[in-house]
């Protein structure tokens, strides 16, 4: 038998919440997670996500709410009657063991004979890819060598679930990027439903099927991808997401869109959370200010990163505004240029980030 | 780089350089009281007493072994100090590491590592004291046993008394040393294998004693030399011509009951031979355990 997660239907999160003292890390998270589902818990350091993630383990204890896999409620189970995979931060490897005997650690608490525990390590050895290395001490082996080591001890014992927690953060760019690619892979190979923590949104975008973006411990929003990119529901889900472009402004109606002020010119732009007239804030990623002769912003360069295909700009518009764009031809510091937005493209909140 | 290159002269490093390449500097110089002190007050006595050994009052250059092994009223001192130092070492090593456990986990472990160092600060002579108060024939402890109909108990001037002593003295200092050993044990190691399936006695027997083992052996080391050179509560908490007669005992008599300098440096010697053997033999055994960083990964 091949390495398969244990099945189940459904992972379910009653409003999970966790205070310590008198923060509340976690205020009641509700979520329902499916099998095969890759779920990315994303938000800043300090939003609650590891505090989640901990409690799914069972490594913290919830303050209120519940945990339910299918028909059991299971958190009030100490971690070790969870069965649930957890891939560590720091990888958390045993340093006394050998490969080999940190990936068949699990299997030997489950007390599976040592034939078939040799027969399971050499198959995952085999997915990670690290077939060769499982008599190494993980001291021996490089970050990324020992990060496939963590995963394949997490997903040896076939657990339903698999928790990571920013696995990648020791990772430099180019492994990162590979391990990315893994992880998925992996994730696909045996089926299990896996909850992953970043800060990354580029992780999050990239690897999840819905992502969890996370604030003072409440669930910002919840979606694919492709929603929380193109429409973020918060200013600080759009923040999150790239649009680093957030004007405080005043906006008037025009049809369906809204007429919002930027720099001393009129954008059209959509509104999002049922904003109206009267004070917002604009939302606009860099990609979406381009660069053109009819544009009606004004802005002059202060600054142009040239990052190969384009120039990661900075420019200030005659009343002070700061605003961040890509330009595909070069430009030059005190440059002036003219920019314009697609209307959809220009997303316009009610209410400011906090 | 080819060795032409090194030798020639033009290319020769100022010696400034040189130095730093090994590490060496003007702050190397602040070493030099610590060695000189080094010097003064152990390897010069050492040297002095293990030549002064050789030179017995009577007799050829090993007079004063052959009288030490021939004189049971001497040599039965080694196995009276090691029937108060193996125990009591073990007693508050072992000890150590469940109360450590707990502690470690203690949000105001700061007071009570504070309470648990105080004896250490009062010294031997002041727990003799309060022992001998506390636990002699008219103490409060044989008074409650009395008052409740039981007959007394002797607990000083004993083994016992000296063992109380050697545990309540030694304990704080192998607790310390245990408690950081065990905070030094990356905490997600533990909890990777609470994930795995384990419960707490195997992750206390997998993960937390073949990282603590290292550590525990320093702490044996430790404990162990500092019970068997006792004296103070030996002498006043024991039997000082019975059973707790120490080896360190008959040092001090033969120095300065005797006036046998030669003698007492024999005894020394013989003294720290068996400390040495089983130093030796602790750290040898450490080859069977696993002796890297505790760390989780390179993170």
């Amino acid at each position: 038998m091949a390495i398969a997660a244990r099945d189940f239907r459904e992972l379910r999160l009653d409003g999970m919440s966790r205070n310590f003292g008198v923060v509340n890390a976690l205020k009641g998270v509700t979520l329902n997670v499916r099998r095969g589902e890759f779920i990315a818990l994303l938000g800043p350091s300090g939003c609650g996500k590891s505090t989640a993630l901990n409690c799914l383990a069972g490594l913290l204890t919830l303050s209120g709410g519940s945990i339910w896999l299918d028909s059991t409620r299971i958190d009030r189970l100490a971690p070790e009657e969870r069965g649930f995979g957890m891939v560590f931060q720091n990888y958390a490897l045993f340093p006394h063991m050998s490969v080999r005997k940190n990936i068949g650690f699990g299997l030997r608490m489950q007390g599976v004979a040592k034939a078939e525990i040799e027969r399971k390590v050499d198959e995952v050895l085999a997915i990670v890819r690290l077939g060769d290395q499982g008599d190494k001490l993980p001291g021996q082996l490089s970050g990324g060598q020992q990060q496939r080591v963590a995963i394949a001890r997490a997903i040896v014992i076939e657990p339903p679930l698999v928790l990571m927690d920013e696995p990648l953060s020791n990772l430099d760019a180019k492994l990162r990027l590979e391990m990315r690619a893994e992880i998925r892979r992996i994730h696909e190979l045996i089926g299990s439903a896996t909850i992953y923590v970043t800060h990354d949104q580029e992780e999050a975008l990239s690897l999840a099927d819905r992502i969890v973006v996370m604030r003072a411990g409440e669930v910002r929003q919840l979606g694919t991808p492709e929603d929380l990119y193109d429409r973020p529901a918060h200013p600080d889900v759009a923040e999150f997401m790239g649009y680093r472009n957030q004007i405080r402004s005043h906006a008037a109606k025009s049809g369906n869109l809204l007429n919002v002020v930027i720099g001393g010119a009129t954008l059209a732009g959509t509104p999002v959370d049922g904003a109206g007239e009267g004070d917002v804030v604009a939302a606009i990623r860099p990609d979406d200010l381009k660069v053109t002769a009819a544009g009606a912003l004004s802005v002059t360069v202060e600054s142009a990163q040239y990052h190969g295909n384009d120039f990661y700009c900075l420019g200030r518009s005659g009343d002070g505004t700061e605003l961040y764009f890509r330009s595909e031809t070069k430009v030059k510091k005190a440059d002036t240029v003219r920019l314009a937005a697609d209307p959809s493209r220009v997303l316009v909140y009610s209410q400011a980030r906090p | 780089m080819s060795e032409r290159a090194m030798d020639a002269p033009a290319e020769r490093l100022p010696l400034r350089t040189r130095l730093a390449l090994y590490e060496l500097d003007g702050v190397t110089l602040l070493v030099l009281p610590a060695v000189l002190f080094v010097i003064a007050l152990f390897v010069y006595p050492f040297a002095y007493g293990f030549v002064l050994s050789f030179q017995p009052k009577v007799g050829d250059w090993l007079a004063n072994y052959a009288k030490f092994f021939s004189d049971p009223f001497l040599y039965d001192t080694i196995e009276a100090t090691f029937r108060l130092a193996i125990p009591a070492t073990l007693i508050n090593v072992l000890l150590s590491i469940p109360v450590a456990l707990r502690v470690r986990r203690m949000r105001n472990r700061r007071v009570l590592t504070t309470i648990l160092v105080i004896p250490i600060t009062l010294g031997t002579v002041l727990i003799a004291e309060g022992l001998l108060n506390y636990l002699g024939p008219q103490g409060w402890f044989n008074r409650t046993l009395v008052l409740f109909g039981f007959s007394q108990v002797r607990l000083v001037h004993n083994y016992t008394g000296v063992m109380l002593s050697l545990i309540l003295s030694g304990f704080p200092f192998t607790f310390l040393l245990t408690l950081s050993y065990l905070t030094g044990i990356d905490p997600s190691l533990e909890q990777a294998a609470a994930t795995l399936g384990a419960k707490a006695r195997a992750r206390f027997r997998h993960i937390l004693m073949p990282l603590l083992a290292q550590g525990l052996a320093i702490n044996l080391c430790l404990s162990f030399v500092q019970t068997f050179s006792v004296f103070p509560s030996a002498v006043l908490l024991g039997a000082p011509a019975g059973a707790t007669r120490v080896i360190s005992i008959a040092a001090y008599q033969a120095a300065y009951e005797q006036y046998d300098a030669s003698m007492a440096s024999a005894i020394a010697m013989i003294m720290g031979f068996c400390q040495l053997a089983v130093v030796v033999l602790i750290l040898g055994a450490r080859h069977f355990v696993y002796r890297g960083s505790a760390g989780g990964g390179k993170g």
